[in-house]
């Protein structure tokens, strides 16, 4: 059990929308990372795809999703290119926004790196509703030191979205 | 058209910056996408092809979805 969470950084986007949240300089000091994301993209869509990236690299993921919507429940190999975190967008039930909690266990070890998401896409409608898990690993051995949440489909984040990265310590 | 932009936080200092998006970053991003509208098509092929096949396999037996899920629980 963590001894202590810590909230390094925070953003809450602005009026002008933002197509990537960037955490950098992130402190070697913590066991594991928190990624606690809620945001909605600016696409005429149901969801629009966003990923999170680590050190600004686009390759070298790979992971499984478990998504459950309404009574249908599928499973899919993520991408590679980033650990993908869709969004609501505008085409949603109005003002609601996606809510993802990113676990990444032992950030400066010189293994790879795995991470945890569990994520909902809000909506009024069962059929837009979808929950999902993802497990996921970035064979990649340097320590994580940049954490960047970006909006694919040229899309953009819309104003209030919201990051909070936060450290764990273990001892 | 105003460029889009992005938002940097320095987890050191606690500054935040928004950035304007460079034309390659765009670029970047333009292609990224194009890659994320092929493996959705992808996607949704491969989720039209099953639930094809399991009408197909339902009306070959002749049960409903539910009576299938009933034998399977």
């Amino acid at each position: 059990m963590a001894n202590t969470y810590e909230l390094i950084a925070s953003v809450t986007v602005g009026a002008g929308g933002a197509s990537s949240i960037d955490f950098t300089s992130i402190p070697a000091t913590y066991t594991d990372l928190v990624v606690m994301i809620s945001a909605r993209g600016s696409n005429a869509a149901q969801y629009v795809d966003a990923y999170l990236r680590f050190n600004g690299s686009s390759t070298n993921y790979s992971g499984k999703s478990l998504v459950g919507s309404g009574s249908t429940v599928g499973s899919y190999s993520e991408p590679t290119t980033g650990i993908r975190i869709d969004v609501d967008a505008a085409s949603n039930t109005a003002s609601t926004f996606s809510n993802h909690f990113v676990y990444i266990p032992n950030y400066t070890s010189s293994n790879y790196k795995s991470a945890s998401v569990d994520a909902v896409y809000e909506s009024n409608t069962s059929s837009n509703n979808q929950l999902w898990f993802i497990g996921n690993l970035w064979s990649n051995t340097a320590a994580i030191n940049q954490v960047t949440f970006v909006a694919g489909s040229s899309s953009s984040f819309v104003q209030y979205s919201t990051a909070y990265l936060y450290g764990v310590k273990n001892a | 058209m105003p460029k889009p932009t992005r938002i940097e936080i320095n987890c050191e200092t606690g500054e935040e910056t928004v950035i304007e998006l460079t034309d390659a970053e765009i670029a970047e991003l333009a292609y990224q996408a194009e890659l994320a509208a092929e493996r959705k098509a992808e996607e949704e092929a491969a989720a039209k092809a099953l639930a094809d096949k399991k009408a197909e396999v339902l009306a070959r037996l002749g049960i409903t979805e539910e009576e299938a899920k009933a034998l399977l629980a």
